[in-house]
């Protein structure tokens, strides 16, 4: 008789959450104090446990008036006159107190975004402090960005920012405005404010003059508010295609700078000659990093049709030892989708995709009894018409589609209203360049795939919006006179 | 016993060909003393669309042209327009009332400013382009490349401000749908006669005659349009309709200018850069 398979079992390795200190309710971050609100209030809940946090101000639009009025002030009497040297060092100062507390930074993002400790504490923090560190040496090397020998700021940026990663999109967006001079008022996203309101104090701590950076928190009534505010000058936005379209709307005869960065369908092209070991991993890692919850995850996994059947079983083996659960739990792969809300969107579409007479293969894991939860899945038998392969799911949910050539490749994957990113995997050089020329995307992940970095620029072609984000690119949104 | 003349039937421009607008429509272009000039084609809808067809249909082969390729193409407009040096002159002359001297200032800025931009053809990408210092083992490349198809409103400058749009458009590799300037046609026919007998492929370079107010829209709201760029237009409510319209797939949008642009002044980078897309690409490093 056969030896039973024998496997270790993880003991839960919790993080402790005693780093943090968490306030029973936050005011608005404005003039560089907290203050009350005009508005009403609402819950930031963890959901992983549906435990409520904290209660937050919902801003109203004379909040939203003074944190603007603020931002003005702090750019006409302080900011826009401080030498770029100067500048540079408060950039400093944030990213190396971002790297002292990264582990409070980290629990807290855990907690209040559901996403696994190990990608907070490993990807998320350490990418923040490198996105102050890069654009601090910006600051006073702005002459030097090919933009002109003496490019300008444009005043104040009204910036908001999504949910799925609250504190690496503040850094995003907060980092290269301060650097090419302007001031900021940013608004997290309703469902992840608490890192953002954590980082109003790191700027306390930094001493950085008061308005320079403001937050303030609330729904889409406050960032509606925030840009269509006459006096802000600089519009940047992350979060869906469809709001970014109202936001272009809104714009829209104004002199309002606007940089979007918004939804993708991204194909991750899998070719015979792939090194399908690192495949398996990129293509686990392209749609389940974060939950999926990554504008840019390759969603569509276009695969040649000769490897289908071998990709499918080694994914499907390699899926199988996803651990789903506590996200503060050090083992975690796969942490809780960020809200009730967004996990209702995930089930619709996917019920969508059997409707539509896809398969659905999910990984076997427990679910936990609360809290919002989606075991990583995937769907077979997808063909380009199906719903779960045009629209945008944000969620651990992959849609497998088949090619034979090159060119049908390209076709598939470039068949999508959006352009934010792509994958190829080949060990053919030739190939990765001429697939990576040919694709309509404007990151290209090829034989690895979610890398980011702030040299690099990052941003779509086509409805995934407008403008680059990191490298100088990054920068020209923040000045007059580059596009 | 004096010649008759033999006058030139004003046509549109689209796909490489000359048709008349498919609306059977014309209107009337004046000189600067409102004497008749010619009838000009109306375009329609229906003809912009055609046009945005041809670009589409062009912009494959002309984007992936080699840019030495491109710059030469650009550089052979040059040429073709310095032959018509006069009649471009004259053109001038009858549209706008100007001196001779003054409409060969604007005639020589013009041609001198296309081969500017047949020189960018093949030094954008390295300006505008780069390699990133990410940290870690990735080989990491930003280029720069064409957004695609671009609806252009051209401005009333009617040929130095009309090839300041097209150059920058086309030097990049997108493919243009130009609307000519309503007050001032003639020289745009002229500028697509020099298109047709120099080396740009048909559909690189559409141009329409008409109402830019009539037309644009179409443009904007067009699903296939890439981007939009509103040199010529100056009614402010109408620019904020078509930035309206251009949201509907998030058309890359370059405004109407504030203030009156100086089109002799030498450009910046700005329109080169306002019509790309810059892609990164990242592989790993190893053995």
């Amino acid at each position: 008789m056969a030896a039973k398979k024998k496997t270790f079992e993880y003991a839960p390795a919790l993080e402790s959450r005693a780093i943090v200190d968490i306030k029973s309710s936050y005011g608005l971050f404005i003039n560089g104090e907290f203050v009350d609100g005009k508005g009403g209030s609402f819950k930031s809940i963890s959901p992983s446990s549906e435990e409520v946090l904290a209660e937050i101000t919902e801003a109203t639009a004379s909040d939203v008036d003074l944190a603007v009025k603020a931002a003005r002030k702090a750019y006409e009497t302080v900011w826009s006159k401080l030498p770029g040297s100067e500048r540079a060092k408060y950039l400093y100062r944030i990213a190396r107190i971002m790297a002292e507390r990264s582990r409070e930074f980290a629990v807290l993002e855990s907690l209040d975004n559901g996403k696994p400790i190990k990608e907070s504490r490993d990807v998320d923090l350490p990418l923040v402090s490198q996105w102050f560190f890069y654009y601090a040496g910006w600051a006073d090397k702005l002459g030097y960005a090919g933009l002109g020998p003496d490019p300008k700021a444009l005043g104040v940026a009204g910036q908001v920012i999504p949910w799925n990663f609250p504190i690496m999109m503040l850094a995003w967006k907060i980092a290269p405005a301060l650097a090419a001079g302007n001031t900021v008022v940013l608004k997290p996203a309703e469902t992840t404010p608490l890192t953002a309101l954590l980082f109003a104090e790191v700027c306390q701590q930094a001493d950085l003059p008061p308005g320079v950076v403001n937050i303030i928190t609330g729904a889409g009534a406050t960032g509606e508010a925030l840009v269509t505010h006459p006096d802000v000058d600089k519009v940047a936005f992350t979060g869906s295609t469809a709001v970014g379209k109202a936001i272009a709307r809104s714009v829209a005869g104004t002199n309002k700078k606007v940089t979007l960065e918004l939804g993708g369908k991204a194909a991750n092209i899998v070719f015979d000659d792939a090194p399908l070991d690192q495949a398996i991993e990129g293509i686990v890692g392209g749609i389940f990093f974060n939950q999926g919850h990554v504008c840019c995850a390759g969603s569509r996994l276009l695969v040649q049709e000769n490897i289908y059947d071998d990709v499918l079983e080694r994914l499907k083996r390699r899926m199988s030892t996803l651990r789903l659960g506590d996200p503060l739990d050090k083992n975690t792969d796969i942490g809780a989708i960020n809200s009730a809300e967004q996990l209702a969107r995930i089930k619709e579409l996917s019920d969508i995709g059997d409707a539509e007479g896809a398969e659905r293969w999910s990984a076997p894991c427990e679910i936990p009894d609360s809290g919002f939860w989606f075991p990583p899945t995937i769907f077979t038998g997808v063909t380009q018409a199906h719903r779960i392969a045009r629209e945008e799911i944000f969620g651990p949910v992959l849609s497998v589609l088949t090619f034979r050539t090159p060119s049908e490749a390209v076709e598939k994957a470039n068949n999508t209203p959006y352009g934010l990113s792509a994958g190829v995997w080949t060990e053919k050089g030739s190939r990765i360049l001429s697939m990576a020329n040919q694709l309509r995307a404007g990151v290209v992940w090829a034989n690895t795939f979610n890398k980011f970095d702030p040299s690099s620029p990052f941003g779509g072609y086509k409805e995934s919006g407008y403008g680059r984000e990191g490298g100088k690119h990054g920068l020209a949104a923040y000045l007059k006179g580059a596009v | 016993m004096a010649r008759v003349e033999v006058r030139k039937t004003h046509k549109l421009y689209i796909g490489g060909a000359f048709p008349r607008s498919e609306s059977g429509r014309t209107y009337e272009a004046v000189d600067s003393k409102g004497e008749f000039l010619a009838n000009m084609a109306k375009a329609s809808r229906k003809d912009a669309r055609d046009a945005v067809v041809a670009a589409r249909k062009a912009f494959g082969g002309w984007s992936t042209r080699t840019p030495y390729n491109r710059g030469q193409v650009i550089y052979r407009i040059a040429e073709v327009m310095e032959g018509r040096r006069e009649q471009f002159i004259d053109d001038l002359r009858a549209s706008e009332g100007v001196t001779e001297k003054k409409a060969a200032t604007y005639v020589d800025a013009a041609i001198d400013r296309v081969v500017w931009y047949a020189g960018w053809a093949d030094k954008y990408v390295q300006v505008l382009g780069n390699a990133n210092a990410v940290s870690g083992p990735f080989f990491n490349l930003s280029t720069p490349e064409p957004t695609g198809v671009v609806a252009v409103v051209a401005p009333a400058g009617p040929l130095l401000g009309l090839v300041s749009v097209i150059a920058p458009a086309i030097a990049t590799g997108n493919t243009v749908v130009v609307i000519a300037s309503e007050k001032y046609p003639v020289p745009a026919v002229t500028l697509s006669e020099v298109m047709a007998a120099s080396d740009v492929p048909g559909g690189v370079v559409n141009i329409l005659t008409g109402s830019a107010a009539e037309i644009a829209p179409w443009l904007a709201s067009h699903m296939d349009v890439n981007a939009l760029d509103l040199a010529g237009v100056d009614d402010a409510k109408l620019a904020a309709e078509l930035e309206v319209a251009s949201a509907e797939n998030l058309k890359r949008v370059l405004r109407a200018p504030a203030a009156e642009v100086d089109w002799l002044a030498e450009p910046s980078l700005a329109r080169l850069e306002a019509l790309i897309e810059t892609k990164t690409v990242w592989h790993p490093i190893g053995v």
